[in-house]
């Protein structure tokens, strides 16, 4: 088959639940004319469905946005409330909170590490074939899954959507022998992290660079999750090395940060001062990498990440299975540090009385930088919701690296690419991502078209 | 070790008809039968493979499409059935129930018997409350999983009596 003439690749959306995400790709003479990727976003069904709730609700009810990230959600959700109300949660609980934020860390990483991303590079149609052929990685891998799952159920009272986080804090905190048992389990959990972290150094990787600007939390001296400040890296010109780092206060994250609808999404595309950019591990690693956990850092190294105490970066979307390795053996190592040094807090949570305010906050979700900003009026009833997921501010990275990679692919040397390769190509750039496109999903269907 | 009978609601409330399964399990919960885990999920794979052990009997509760459909309508599906009619795997995020089936299977990992007791649904857009169709098939669905676990009970009990004349251990310990 000629790669003349015109046509179109479409992933559409199948199943369960019906179509959450789609892609369209037309590709006309040779030059790839469009990228769309089609995502239906539940977060804005939640922005209506909070205004006139309580201020204490939001982490219950935004913690049902996604599966996958609960915890993300009411991190978000209870910062940008308690600052509407000129509360800070510091000490034993913001540290049990981070607690709770690595254990889900360490669940979706992992998944996406083992069971979704692996099997691109092992040459496995899926999971269960990965299983088959390498099952040793994959038991371990749900392993460490099962680590992160215990943090959950031990401090979020269960394993999906957790129920025990409240504004200001728990409705109740653990004693220290209760967090015993963890430890355990996470100090069997590291070295499982750091072998999968060789595992997937392994890996061959294709080149490709993704060139525009990241963003990320950055908190001098820790890798950030759910502390700091937003920052932006500035575009790489092709190359690893980093480039200037600039504050982006998130009382000001929404002047840069700007969303527009397009017409083939119900999901807003997001544009940073009017570019596409990234959030995620890339960014998170570009920015804060230097702040690993020791152990972390040694494996990213050895891995071959670069060193980013020297100022190097991995722009690489196929590596980005790196360093989410790399990540979850941080989070593990860090949730260890945390249970070694717990002392219960005095009160499991601290008062947070409304007052007629705005709050916004923003953390590290696993795929990237999620934001929150609440009104409210005096007695607390919300006025405003407004939540800024991570996939939709990579959505428009996303159709580009998709672009780029599927052009290089046709200017390439070699037989031209039929329609099943050009598909696979397109799978494995958009898993790249690990975009969270269906919130409650299950399947995504493929066909083939041509114009 | 004598296994146990695992009752989990997959889907998601905030999806209408996908909460059919949860809501299963929240009606079990009015008046819990004895000694079953009663839970719920969203599907994904890795948190399944972690609420059964091999000599467990599982029974899913689950909302399905069928085409040509009739929301409302039940099925009782075996594992391997439900395996087959999941959709292929081209899932950039998640994987269906079926692979998840498939990937116990693979792991090992396949309870003593799995049962999918499952409703056709009709609505799956964004919101609380299931569609009249799925709603009116609700009380039907919760006897037949009661039944179903009275029915794994017995097979269970059956079993771990006959590993005792054996005077051995259950056949997957």
């Amino acid at each position: 088959m000629s790669h003349r003439g015109s046509r179109v690749l479409r992933l559409d959306a199948l199943a369960r639940v019906e179509g959450e995400a789609a892609l369209q790709l037309a590709v006309r003479d040779g030059t790839v004319a469009e990228a769309r990727l089609r995502v239906y976003e539940p977060p804005r069904f939640f922005e209506a469905f909070l205004v006139g709730r309580g201020h204490g609700e939001p982490p219950d009810i935004t913690s049902r946005i996604c599966g996958i990230c609960p915890v993300a959600y009411q991190m978000t959700a209870c910062q940008a409330i308690e600052r509407a109300c000129g509360v800070t949660v510091d000490g034993p609980l913001a540290r049990l909170r981070r607690l709770l934020y690595y254990g889900e860390w360490i669940e979706s990483q992992s998944l996406h590490i083992h069971l979704l991303h692996a099997p691109d590079f092992l040459g496995c149609p899926s999971a269960v074939e990965l299983a088959r052929e390498h099952r040793a990685a994959v038991e371990r891998g749900l392993r460490i899954k099962q680590a992160g799952n215990a943090i959950m159920e031990q401090l979020g009272g269960r394993a999906i959507h957790p129920v025990n986080v409240r504004v200001g804090g728990f409705y109740r905190v653990p004693a220290p022998a209760e967090l015993a048992p963890l430890a355990e389990r996470l100090r069997r959990a590291h070295d499982d992290a750091l072998a999968t972290v060789q595992w997937v150094a392994s890996f061959d990787f294709p080149d490709a660079t993704y060139d525009g600007p990241f963003l990320a939390m950055r908190d001098p001296g820790r890798y950030a999750i759910d502390s700091g400040t937003p920052a932006v890296m500035a575009a790489g010109a092709g190359s690893d090395a980093a480039a200037p780092v600039r504050a982006l206060p998130v009382e000001e994250f929404e002047r840069h940060v700007v969303e527009r609808q397009v017409p083939h999404s119900t999901a807003l595309v997001s544009e940073l001062d009017g570019h596409h950019y990234l959030t995620g591990s890339l960014a998170r690693y570009a920015v804060s990498g230097r702040w690993l956990h020791p152990s972390a850092l040694d494996a990213a190294r050895e891995a071959g990440l670069g060193d980013p105490a020297t100022g190097r970066v991995c722009r690489n979307p196929f590596r980005s299975i790196i360093v989410r390795a790399v990540e979850v053996a941080h989070a593990v190592a860090e949730a260890l540090r945390i249970i070694d040094a717990y002392e219960p807090p005095a009160r499991p949570y601290l008062a947070v009385p409304p007052r007629p305010a705005t709050g916004r906050a923003a953390t590290e979700a696993p795929r990237g930088l999620l934001y929150h900003r609440y009104a409210m009026d005096a007695d607390g009833t919300l006025t405003l919701a407004r939540i800024v997921p991570p996939t939709a501010q990579n959505q428009a990275a996303i159709e580009y690296d998709l672009r780029r990679q599927v052009q290089s692919r046709l200017d390439g040397p070699g037989e031209p690419p039929g329609d099943e390769e050009l598909t696979s190509l397109c799978e494995r750039a958009v898993r790249n991502h690990d975009p969270c496109i269906s919130c409650s999903a299950h399947f995504l269907d493929l066909t083939v078209e041509r114009g | 070790m004598t296994g146990r009978v695992v009752v989990i609601g997959v889907g998601n409330p905030y999806r209408r008809d996908d909460g059919a399964g949860p809501a299963v399990i929240e009606a079990l919960r009015a008046a819990p039968p004895k000694d079953a885990v009663l839970t719920d999920g969203d599907g994904e794979p890795g948190r399944m493979l972690g609420l059964w052990r091999r000599q467990d009997a599982v029974i899913v509760v689950e909302v399905v499409h069928a085409h040509p459909g009739r929301p409302g309508r039940l099925h009782t599906l075996t594992a391997e059935r439900a395996a087959r009619c999941a959709a292929p795997s081209a899932s950039t995020h998640a994987l269906g129930l079926g692979e998840t089936f498939a990937l116990a299977a693979a792991l090992d990992r396949m309870p003593r018997e799995l049962t999918v007791h499952a409703v056709e649904g009709a609505d799956f857009g964004l919101g609380h409350g299931l569609s009249t169709a799925v709603a009116d098939a609700l009380p039907e669905l919760i006897r037949r999983v009661a039944g179903a676990i009275d029915e794994a009970h017995d097979r269970l009990r059956h079993t771990s009596a006959l590993a005792d004349d054996r005077g051995s251990e259950a056949p997957c310990p």
